[in-house]
């Protein structure tokens, strides 16, 4: 079976991004990861007068979203830049594929990094919670690090530098976790004291939060801490995740395809 | 990977002087343990959630470790002493309302701070207790059940005794039936010992508690009740039959 050029550079781009991560020492970051939480969670839960496997997978699973996060969106972005700076991504583009092919390239390849990532946090997570639940858990967590894996690339394409790079992609994942919070705390405060200043700020917190996925109810630790996860949320999660890397691939593309090589 | 070249020695001893001055220096300057006296206010529900960026239930867990480092080992009546009540029941309302199905907040202050020898904090924690039970009766009963009997024996707060009983009894329908016949407890002249031996012992025939960790601690309480003559495994608590 002959695939098509597109097909076929973009296949070798991913693996080319899955393999340079290897390199990067992605697996033993992971590893030191996985270790140092664990032990970290153990630590904890013994100093619990009660709930001690509560806390133990509480606290793990906080760390471990927090840093596979934190790790996808470096690589995302130290990739993206090292390649620009290195002018490969010229030479790539040059080839006969198009500009789409070697965009979705990369983000099959981010999206491998973040499997890598999450297989490791789900496993860790098995062993505090129902395999079900922690199946649920790790189906959120992959959905979290492709939508961050897929802004980081979104915003290192865009700004060409690794720090405001990570700043942004910094910025955008806590609201993203909070933006839910934060419409809650501005409707309260317009019920409270219904002024104008308050309903623009209310307006302004639906916009944000219109925006942007909503990653705090994508692995929640009350599915592993009580078993509430269900179909119907991680199929709400999937659903979500395929809008926004949909949107962000889209925004991806348009900024390729604006700019002169 | 390359060996690369060797290190001057002035650059070795320079690391080496440095990660000395470093050690020495956090050697000198101990972290001042937490303490009674140094447990802030509880930030505003607002503030925490925004805080947790959507990971409640693992802040709630991590606020009750805080808490629980500032009374030094649980159950140290000394330290307990020196701490501001008012604040550690407004810190446990804030974990629950984090995690309204989180039981450490009530385990501790039913087990914890309800065992400092002072009636005005034990009052402040049972108050504690009976507004979060009247939030979630069905999950909460065990704590209500406790409290009762602290009202009953430390207190010697006959009155307070039969209210936590009868609110267990009227409200708390999925409670077993030991636990809705609690005013009978109230009003039997058993001591405190063999009563909470008794409410302990039904706790854990239940299947209530499983941690370990708690499992330790009450068998622990048992032990400090039976005097140091007698000690109590955790496997090994039986029901009283009730």
């Amino acid at each position: 079976m002959t695939r098509s050029p597109g097909l076929r550079i973009g296949v070798t781009v991913a693996l080319d991004t899955l393999r340079e991560a290897l390199r990067g020492r992605f697996a033993w970051l992971l590893v030191a990861l996985a270790a140092g939480g664990f032990a970290l969670s153990a630590f904890l839960g013994a100093l619990a007068l009660t709930e001690t496997r509560e806390t133990q997978a509480a606290l793990l699973a906080a760390l471990l979203r927090l840093a596979c996060a934190a790790i996808v969106a470096v690589f995302v972005v130290a990739s993206i830049v090292r390649e620009a700076h290195d002018k490969q991504a010229e030479m790539l583009l040059a080839l006969p594929a198009g500009r789409g092919a070697w965009l979705l390239g990369r983000l099959g390849g981010f999206a491998l990094l973040a499997v890598l990532a999450a297989l490791p946090a789900g496993l860790l997570a098995a062993i505090l919670a129902p395999p079900v639940q922690a199946l649920l858990w790790t189906t959120g967590l992959l959905c979290e690090l492709w939508i961050v894996a897929a802004f980081a690339a979104f915003c290192a394409l865009g700004l060409g530098h690794a720090a405001p790079a990570l700043c942004a992609t910094g910025g955008f994942y806590l609201l993203a976790r909070s933006a839910a919070v934060l419409q809650w705390l501005a409707q309260d405060a317009t019920q409270r004291a219904p002024d104008a200043g308050q309903r623009y700020i209310a307006t302004a917190a639906d916009g944000v939060a219109f925006l942007l996925p909503r990653l705090d109810a994508f692995a929640r630790t009350e599915w592993l801490l009580y078993g509430t996860g269900t179909a119907t949320d991680v199929g709400a999660v999937l659903a979500q995740t395929a809008i926004f890397l949909a949107l962000l691939a889209a925004a991806c593309l348009v900024d390729l395809h604006r700019r002169r090589f | 990977m390359a060996s690369g070249r060797p290190v001057p020695l002035k650059v070795a001893l320079a690391l080496a002087a440095a990660l000395a001055a470093q050690v020495s220096w956090h050697a000198l300057h101990p972290v001042p343990p937490a303490t009674a006296l140094n447990l802030p206010p509880a930030p505003s529900l607002a503030v925490l959630r925004l805080a947790s960026l959507g990971e409640e239930a693992a802040l709630a867990r991590l606020m009750m470790l805080s808490v629980a480092a500032h009374d030094g080992q649980a159950g140290a009546a000394l330290s307990l002493r020196a701490l501001d009540y008012g604040r550690v029941a407004t810190w446990l309302e804030r974990m629950l309302a984090l995690d309204p199905r989180a039981r450490a907040p009530l385990a501790a202050a039913s087990e914890v701070y309800a065992a400092v020898p002072d009636p005005a904090r034990v009052r402040t924690m049972l108050a504690f207790i009976e507004r979060e039970f009247a939030a979630d009766p069905a999950r909460r009963w065990p704590w209500l059940a406790q409290a009762a009997l602290v009202a009953r024996h430390r207190l010697h707060d006959l009155p307070l005794a039969r209210r936590y009983a009868r609110e267990l009894r009227l409200r708390a329908p999925d409670a077993p039936p030991w636990a809705r016949q609690m005013e009978a407890f109230v009003l039997e002249e058993m001591d405190e010992r063999e009563a909470a031996r008794a409410v302990i012992g039904a706790l854990l025939g239940s299947g209530e508690i499983t941690d370990p960790n708690e499992l330790r601690f009450l068998a622990r309480r048992l032990d400090e009740m039976n005097g140091p003559a007698r000690r109590t495994e955790p496997a090994a608590q039986s029901p009283p039959g009730l």
